[in-house]
């Protein structure tokens, strides 16, 4: 089983497992333990303290030996625990359960029954059932389960919801079977596993719970004690001999502590966003590998990337999203990249601002230079103080771009803000400004909205402004229109070919619709697994695609009065980027593919204003079918 | 907001009967005769009979719970006769310094372990990380009964610098150093607990936001990091904090109890603990559902607060 041998990996939940054990252990074991008896007082020896002969732990106001008592206490208190939690656990599951599985009304009832025993506070319904059944070690069991039954009801029942109307609970039905051997059989099984967790994560607080109780002398009862009533009773000697609370608090604390440990470790340990590293944080800037080899400048432009490599490590897999990619853009130029899903045109894009979410990103090798300066490796201060003023992203999707709590006139202005000091009333004026270079209807009121109070194309134009907040040099857009309609598309295009010319920027376009490509950029890249396979001038590349994914890339984009032209998908998907064939990375999906194109690395060979990594290119009288 | 504040006020409303309904059921499970169970076994037939007839005790439970239900909602809570004076005077005394405690370590908790939890986040792996999750460990895995006791014995005891018990009126003498001198150990002991639950929580809630897109378009956007987690990503964690803020409330009301007992804070815990040793039904009647009101009203106040805050609730 993983889970086991992640605990296992888990040094924490082991060593909480190991305590837990010994502890358990010991409780088991004490009556076979040569202690004194913990009951028999001994009023001439009252009060010893540890390290006495005969009394290891000393003895406490009654002269009973401490360690005895300590032991006996303990017993006692995790078998009131334990038993708490497994009548909790069965009662509330068995709520659960039968809520869950028969659902509507009766369902209603239980759960509405539920909420009002959870509308209480914890202790306080526990403190209820003790004053009416009156102290005692049992009734505080009884109170401690009962409070923590709503919990497991909670719990159980979401899990029987979801299994309950699976098919084969629908199957077990159809065959005849009655209700109750369907839920003892079929939705018994899959609970269990549910029900220990939970236990194993709430049998620390009902240890702690009864012991509460005992310690305010509503639980065991003199002269037999557990952990919580010997504290409650050391203290009211807690200043003249500290030693008789310290040696039961600690206890708890060990015990409590050891189960907050293992459960802790068993969440984890079953939680499957925390194998794949999901929940890492982002750091501020992408890391970069020590060994590097940056590159120097390899063309004229802006902004150039210079055989820029980066990857994603999980665990023992190293996933070669951006493999050697060399690009360049001038003032007033647009570059297009473009690319299916998964062939790294965005890793690409955010590599440039240190923006690829690291761990487990990680640029391994390559340069981009800025105006001559490597980004790559620079500190943060000076890639945050370019972020955004320099170079600014538009990125897709801006119902999870922007920020949800926060309203777009007050996310506009703080773009401003943190790159120039301005008033209040200034950054207003200037967002009402980029509301309306962006084209947004009745700026000045929208500006008060909040993102979900606008529709998709309004939150791009957002969006843009966005980008356009501190007159950058160099926009980057990452599928800026894929999210909207293709009218909305159309004007936001337009809007950015406007930008561009009216201000000189330099737009990097990443997109996988050749037809955006047509209308808005000179140049374009063609990315695969991570490399670029073809580039050129945008028309020479639409007229004579040659490489062979280019063609078939053209192919699959539908064009208004093209008359009855097939629609050709490319077979198969693009290669896993962790396991990537020698030679050409299309070659399995090809149909020109040839030994030699499968045996070595293929050099991305300059003709002229283009470029070609292939070694069967479509020749330009084939092009189109 | 007038309205949805209304609308929730509303929905209370079968809350608090149905808690009226489970605190009339638990006294109900009294065993024997609940006359001399509230009047103690010493009580004379004829004090005996008067309660009978007050309570309605001899007649059928439903009416009984009407009557009761009908007093009650008249502010009468009945008698305790222990302390021969009406349960709601005791009740609004005792309620009042635990507000003080509880509120304390409210603010306390909230604070303490939104920052922990942040810190650790923005440091995730780190020594602050580390530090920070083996001392909220500690925290959620020690009785605070025990850590106020301990408190008492290194703070009070030896090095003097607190007292170890009692508390000063907030009304009356007005002298607020001394009742912060009184406050600081037990409103420290109640919220280490929920110090550490809140501090968990907002750990995850912030990693779970730090991985949003929108935390990269503020990256993008030249956003320098401790605006990124102080202002982008709690903000949007705050959302899934305040609900469990709302929760550990009632912890941290209902866990005075012992934190009362140890420090000798003369508030509603200790006095439903001393009403439970006495068997003074009543006076634990009328206390527990006095505070499960109040937190039922709290929880509305939190439900306020997350509206204001989460702009995409419809109120």
């Amino acid at each position: 089983m993983s889970a086991l041998a992640l605990l296992a990996r888990n040094r924490l939940a082991l060593g909480g497992l190991i305590v837990m054990a010994l502890v358990v252990l010991l409780a088991i074991l004490t009556p076979l333990l040569p202690l004194a008896p913990p009951n028999v007082t001994d009023t001439g020896n009252r009060f010893l303290p540890p390290f006495s002969p005969g009394a290891p732990l000393g003895t406490d106001h009654l002269g009973r030996d401490l360690l005895s008592r300590l032991m006996w206490g303990t017993r006692l208190s995790l078998a009131v625990g334990i038993a708490a939690a497994f009548v909790a656990a069965t009662i509330g599951a068995a709520i659960g359960i039968v809520a869950g599985y028969y659902g509507g009304r009766t369902d209603n009832v239980i759960m509405r029954g539920v909420d009002m025993l959870m509308a209480f506070p914890y202790i306080l319904l526990a403190l209820a059932i003790v004053a009416a059944l009156g102290p005692g070690l049992m009734n505080a069991l009884i109170a401690v389960a009962a409070v923590n039954i709503p919990f497991f009801a909670r719990n159980i029942r979401g899990i029987t919801v979801g299994i309950a109307h699976k098919e084969f609970v629908d199957a077990a039905r159809l065959s005849g079977m009655s209700d109750a051997r369907i839920i003892l059989t079929e939705i018994l099984p899959n609970v269990v596993p549910v029900i220990v967790i939970a236990m194993s994560t709430t049998v620390g607080w009902m240890i702690l719970e009864t012991a509460g109780l005992s310690f305010l002398g509503l639980g065991s009862q003199p002269p037999v004690a557990d952990l919580g009533s010997m504290l409650g009773e050391a203290r009211a000697a807690l200043i003249t001999n500290p030693h008789t609370s310290i040696v039961p608090g600690l206890m708890i604390l060990v015990i409590v502590m050891a189960i907050n440990l293992l459960g802790d470790g068993i969440r984890d340990a079953l939680d499957p966003r925390l194998k794949s590293g999901a929940l890492n944080r982002p750091l501020p800037a992408t890391l970069v590998a020590p060994d590097r080899q940056p590159e120097s400048q390899q063309n004229d432009g802006i902004l150039t990337l210079d055989n820029l490599q980066t990857q994603f490590r999980v665990k023992h897999r190293t996933y070669r999203a951006v493999g050697g990619v060399t690009l360049s853009v001038k003032p007033g130029e647009c570059l297009g990249i473009i690319g299916e899903s998964g062939s790294g045109k965005s890793v690409t894009a955010l590599s440039v601002m240190g923006l690829v979410a690291s761990p487990p990103g990680l640029v391994t090798g390559g340069s981009v230079h800025y105006r001559g300066d490597d980004l790559i490796g620079a500190p943060y201060r000076q890639l945050r103080s370019l972020r955004g003023s320099q170079i600014a992203y538009i990125f897709q999707d801006p119902l999870a771009t922007l920020h949800p709590l926060y309203r777009i006139g007050d996310q506009l202005i703080e773009a401003i803000a943190v790159h120039h000091s301005i008033s209040r009333a200034e950054g207003r004026k200037r967002a009402i400004d980029l509301l309306n270079a962006v084209r947004i209807p009745n700026a000045a009121s929208r500006i008060d909205d909040y993102p979900h109070e606008m529709s998709g194309g309004m939150r791009q134009r957002v969006g843009i402004a966005m980008a356009l907040a501190n007159d950058p040099e160099v926009i980057i857009a990452d599928e800026p229109t894929t999210a909207l309609d293709v009218t909305v598309q159309a004007q936001i295009l337009s809007l950015l070919d406007d930008l561009r010319r009216d201000r000189g920027l330099a737009i990097i376009f990443i997109t996988h619709d050749f037809g955006v490509v047509g209308q808005l950029c000179d140049r374009v890249a063609v990315m695969y697994a991570g490399r670029i396979v073809e580039q050129g001038p945008t028309r020479a590349i639409l007229d004579a695609p040659r490489h062979p994914y280019t063609a078939r890339l053209m192919a699959c984009v539908p064009e208004l009065g093209a008359g009855k032209r097939r629609l050709e998908a490319i077979p198969g998907l693009p290669p896993p980027v962790d396991d990537l064939p020698p030679g050409c990375a299309f070659a399995p999906r090809c149909d020109r593919a040839t030994d030699t194109c499968r045996r070595g690395d293929i050099a991305l060979e300059s003709a002229g204003d283009r470029a070609l990594r292939c070694l069967q290119p479509v020749q330009p009288q084939e092009a189109m079918p | 907001m007038t309205r949805y504040i209304l609308r929730r006020l509303i929905s209370a409303i079968p809350v608090l009967f149905g808690i009226s309904v489970i605190v009339f059921a638990i006294m109900a499970l009294i065993p024997g005769d609940p006359a001399t169970a509230i009047l103690g076994s010493f009580a004379t037939p004829e004090n005996v009979a008067r309660l009978n007839e007050d309570l309605g005790l001899d007649k059928p439970l439903v009416q009984q719970y009407v009557i009761w239900l009908g007093n009650l909602l008249q502010g009468d809570l009945g008698r305790s006769f222990n302390l021969n004076r009406p349960v709601l005077d005791e009740v609004l005394e005792r309620f009042n310094a635990t507000l003080v405690l509880a509120g304390t370590s409210f603010v306390l908790c909230s604070i303490l372990g939104i920052v922990a939890g942040v810190v650790s986040a923005a440091n995730q792996y780190g020594t602050a990380d580390r530090a920070i999750t083996f001392v909220v460990l500690l925290g959620i895995s020690i009785p605070s009964f025990f850590l106020g006791m301990m408190m008492i014995l290194t703070f009070a005891v030896n090095l003097r610098m607190f007292p170890a018990s009692g508390m000063w009126p907030i009304f009356g003498d007005r002298d607020l150093w001394a009742l912060l001198r009184h406050l600081t150990l037990p409103a420290l002991a109640l919220s280490v607990v929920a110090t550490g639950v809140i501090a968990r929580l907002s750990r995850s809630a912030m990693l779970e936001v730090l991985r949003q897109d929108f935390i990269r378009t503020a990256r993008a956007k030249g956003v320098p990091e401790r605006g990124v987690i102080w202002r982008h990503a709690l903000r949007a964690a705050m959302v899934s904090i305040i609900p469990v803020l709302g929760i550990q409330a009632g912890f941290v009301l209902s866990g005075a109890v012992y934190i009362e007992v140890v420090f000798q804070w003369p508030g509603i815990g200790r006095m439903l603990v001393d009403a439970i040793l006495r068997r003074d039904i009543l006076l634990v009647q009328g206390g527990v559902i006095f505070v499960a009101a109040c937190y039922v009203l709290f929880n509305i106040v939190v439900d306020v607060a997350q509206s204001l805050l989460d702009p995409r609730i419809k109120t």
